[in-house]
This record gives structure tokens, C-alpha cells and sequence, in this order.
């Protein structure tokens, strides 16, 4: 129960970091729950993301998980409205806003200014992630794998990532 | 009571926007919560599909326009483009139905896998699958990343300001709001509206 107050305010912070996509967080993400928070373990976390990605919906569901563990269901409510709601009010308002401003001159430099640091932002947070998720020939070689199939292919990821867990129990199974 | 009699009666904020027909909160709920269960891989092809080519809520220019708002802002792109969307059709309430929709079936998802995975979780083959599953999900963040770049950087020294951000905050452990707001600037005064600019930028 007293998890919740601290749930509510990281996951609250977190949402506001994830301009450009969910992973720009990752870094933080990792910092808070893990290493400030203890809610879970860095291997634990780079499981739920990846799970996550294996379901429908908007990509960052795995915050509801690591909610439920350190809250209990509450928890998992509580987590759910901390990192949804902030960023839907700000859309809502900037997006009525944004349409008015559509002569204003800095509005076409703060988009195509913005563009790049997030992109940065979603490749810095792939790096925190690359750094517990790749370890050696046989993950460097899934990854490699994914990415070259989905440049090469119109395939769905999901399908991918599922593949992705067939070979990784093929190839970490203990003889 | 006669049609022009109607026309008048007719509160003018409706005439403003003019929508071919009034979609209902419960319409734009059940669209949102199928996009929802079915967009396994990511929603922003689903969103498409569903609004711009089934529906017709909203066309293609509109949908372009949104997701760009919805990248620039924080917050995930499905999200975002749920609020963006449901408060075009229908003001907040459409906005609030279409974020539910959207949100539920995926957090109940992962509601259960994480029960399932703090039982099951050390066991050999979900850990061994799993060691996969992380390594197949980078490369797909990979992907998103060069498809992002392709789509949205219009100048190849707009590479230096990606750099940036990654040296930030991979190498200098710089918080993200420090970076956004350092290197942000920084790129944002790069793309300062000039008079050339603006020449190009009206249409």
C-alpha cells in the first residue's frame, strides 16, 4: 500500500519523458524502478517490455505489470491513470491549441526540431535496453535478424518477436 | 416544424463543424477498443485502417497532421492519436472514450502476464525464451527508429542533433528532461523560421 504515493509519482514523471515513443523513458525508467525504487530487477524489466511488445495496444502496457508487483492491484490502477492521464490532458490542450497556431512561424521549427532529439531519445533508450538484452553471438544475431527482416519484408513485428522466443528456448534451453 | 425552421434552431457550433454524420461516444469507444485487442505489432497501421479507410472519420491529411502532434508531444503515439481523434469527433467525451478503448484491453493483457510471470517467470524454458524475445524486441526498436528517421528528418544534418541526444544521455547520463530541453533548443533554433523558410513552408 504505501508503494502507491511513489508509484503515482515516478510513473506520473515517467509519461511526460516519452516524446516520440515510449522507449525514450527507458533510461529513467530503469533508474527509478530499478536501481532507486527496487520494484523489480533489470533482467525483470527488459522481460515485461519485451512481452509487451508482443501485445495489441499502446506499447508501454508492461508499467501495469511492475504496478500490480509493487501495489497490488491498486497499484496497478493507480499506475495505470499516473502514466496515462498527464500526457492525455497535455495532448488534449496542446492539440487545440496547436491547430490556432497554425500561422505562427515557430511552429514548424519546434516540430522539425524536436524530430531529431527524439529520435535520439527512442535510440539512447534501445541502448539501455541493447545493453541487458544483447550479450553475446546468439542475441546479437536474433536482433540483427529482426531488423533486417522487417527492412526487407511488410511482416508483422509481433510475429517476429514471438520467433524471437522460439529460438531464444532453442538456444538457452539447459541441455 | 419546416427544415429552414430546424436550420435555425440548430445550435450554430454544429453547423461549424461540419461532419458528415455525428458519430456516438459508444461507436467511437467499440472502434478504439477493437483497435485495441486486434493491433498486435503496433497501432499506428491499425489507426489507419480503422479511421481513415473503414470509418471515414477523419481522412488522410488529418491522420498525417495528428500523428505528427501526437510525436512531438509526450505520450505514446496511440494515445495521443486516440485523444487527438476522439475529441474531433466528439469533444472530451469522445476523447476519454476513445483513450479507454484504446488503453483497456492491453492493460488487462499485461495485468495477467504479469501475475503469470512472477509465478512462472525463473522457470528454465521462460527464462531461455524470454533471452529471445528481449534480443527479437531491439531489433524491432531498431527498425522503428530508422523508420522514424527516414520519415521525419528532412536534413541529413539533422543526424548530428540524434547524436547528440544519444552521447546526453547514454554517455553523459544526462536526464532525459535535461536533454530534451538542451539539445531541444539547440534544434529547434537550428530550424528557426527564416524568410526563405517561409516562403517554402506556405503552400
Amino acid at each position: 500500500m504505501s508503494q502507491i504515493p511513489a508509484l503515482v509519482r515516478v510513473f506520473a514523471y515517467l509519461s511526460l519523458l516519452t516524446v516520440g515513443g515510449g522507449m525514450a523513458a527507458f533510461p529513467e525508467l530503469k533508474t527509478l524502478t530499478v536501481d532507486v525504487h527496487k520494484w523489480l530487477t533489470f533482467p525483470q524489466l527488459i522481460h515485461l517490455y519485451s512481452v509487451g511488445q508482443m501485445a495489441p495496444g499502446p506499447n508501454m502496457m508492461m508499467i501495469v505489470s511492475i504496478g500490480d508487483w509493487a501495489g497490488g492491484t491498486l497499484g496497478a490502477v493507480a499506475v495505470l491513470i499516473a502514466f496515462f492521464g498527464p500526457t492525455a490532458l497535455l495532448a488534449f490542450a496542446v492539440a487545440r491549441l496547436w491547430k490556432r497556431l497554425k500561422k505562427w512561424q515557430w511552429r514548424t521549427s519546434i516540430q522539425q526540431g524536436l524530430a531529431p532529439v527524439s529520435i535520439g531519445l527512442l535510440l539512447a533508450g534501445c541502448l539501455s535496453m541493447a545493453k541487458g538484452a544483447i550479450f553475446g553471438v546468439e542475441t546479437a544475431a536474433i536482433a540483427a535478424a529482426v531488423l533486417l527482416t522487417l527492412l526487407q519484408c511488410n511482416i508483422n513485428p509481433a510475429l517476429l518477436v514471438l520467433s524471437g522466443a522460439v529460438l531464444g528456448a532453442l538456444s538457452f534451453m539447459p541441455k | 416544424m419546416s427544415e429552414t425552421a430546424a436550420l435555425y434552431l440548430a445550435p450554430t457550433k454544429a453547423l461549424e463543424d461540419a461532419t458528415p454524420a455525428r458519430v456516438s461516444i459508444g461507436q467511437i469507444f467499440l472502434e478504439f477498443l477493437t483497435i485495441g485487442t486486434t493491433s498486435f505489432g503496433g497501432v499506428v497501421p491499425y489507426l489507419r485502417g480503422s479511421l481513415v479507410t473503414k470509418r471515414q472519420w477523419i481522412d488522410d491529411e488529418e491522420f498525417v497532421e495528428m500523428l505528427s502532434i501526437s510525436q512531438s508531444l509526450p505520450g505514446l503515439n496511440a494515445t495521443n492519436m486516440a485523444i487527438l481523434v476522439g475529441d474531433k469527433l466528439r469533444g472530451v467525451y469522445g476523447a476519454i472514450a476513445a483513450i479507454l478503448g484504446v488503453c483497456l484491453p492491453s492493460a488487462i493483457y499485461m495485468y495477467i502476464v504479469g501475475i503469470y510471470y512472477r509465478i512462472h517467470g525463473d522457470h528454465d524454458w521462460v527464462t531461455a525464451a524470454l533471452k529471445g524475445v528481449a534480443a527479437a524486441a531491439v531489433g524491432l526498436i531498431l527498425f522503428t527508429v530508422i523508420g522514424l528517421s527516414k520519415k521525419s528528418l528532412n536534413q541529413r544534418f539533422d543526424l548530428v542533433f540524434v547524436a547528440l541526444t544519444v552521447v546526453a544521455v547514454n554517455g553523459l547520463h544526462w536526464s532525459v528532461p535535461r536533454t530534451l530541453i538542451a539539445v531541444g533548443l539547440l534544434a529547434i533554433l537550428w530550424h528557426r523560421p527564416t524568410k526563405e523558410k517561409l516562403g517554402r513552408a506556405t503552400p
